[in-house]
């Protein structure tokens, strides 16, 4: 299957992209994408405990289920206003 | 009307816009890129947005203000991308018959987008630059 994945502002910097296409081999949910990124690109880590998720544009807990062709994002606590 | 745009907000025409003859109240919160920041100066900032899901977070705040509160209707726009000092970076009008609601609502909204409207501020400093990050 193929999922997008897309960085947003210090996550974005940290990952040295803003987006990312993934073929994952089995079933997956959104924490195990966070961590095989975060693996490939250490800069993360440092995110780890305040990183947000979206799945398909509304928000979403570690646990969701990924699925093929799904857009998956990960950022920073929102600033804007 | 809900909307991101790159180009500075005309206040004034969205507040026009937003006008019929039952409002007996329009208010308008206009969010300023300000020269400070924990008794930092700041030169500059820069917005960005994961834009198709922000729109959608600014039109669900806009219909719960709508269904919350006793206003008429409300409008939501957020500049993204590179402001200067005292430009406006957000602007929220809120149309009703009576005033109470239209402050009430236009504090939620602005309150809520600071909460769940995936944008971020990068602010620029004499030495360096931050991205800014909500309370989580």
């Amino acid at each position: 299957m193929s999922i997008k994945v897309l960085f947003f502002a210090s996550l974005a910097e940290a990952a040295g992209t803003r987006e990312l296409i993934l073929e994952p081999a089995s079933l997956t949910d959104l924490n195990s994408v966070f961590e095989k990124c975060a693996k490939e690109r250490p800069l993360l880590e440092s995110h780890r405990a305040s990183v947000l998720f979206a799945l398909n544009s509304e928000f979403a807990r570690p646990d969701s289920p990924v699925r093929d062709g799904d857009e998956i994002a990960f950022f920073p606590p929102v600033s804007g206003g | 009307m809900f909307g991101l745009v790159r180009e500075p907000i005309d206040i004034r025409k969205t507040a026009e816009d937003i006008r019929k003859p039952e409002d007996g109240a329009i208010v308008v919160f206009e969010g300023v890129v300000r020269n400070h920041s924990n008794d930092k100066p700041v030169r500059f900032l820069e917005y960005e947005a994961y834009e198709p899901m922000a729109l959608k977070k600014i039109e669900e705040i806009g219909l719960r203000a709508k269904n919350e509160f006793d206003i008429r209707d409300i409008s939501i726009v957020h500049r993204l991308g590179h402001m200067q000092i005292g430009e406006c970076s957000a602007v929220i009008v809120v149309a009703s018959a009576h005033r109470g609601a239209a402050f009430d609502a236009c504090r939620f909204a602005i309150d809520t987008i600071k909460k769940i409207v995936p944008i971020w501020k990068k602010e620029f400093y004499e030495d360096g630059e931050v991205w800014i990050e909500g309370a989580h």
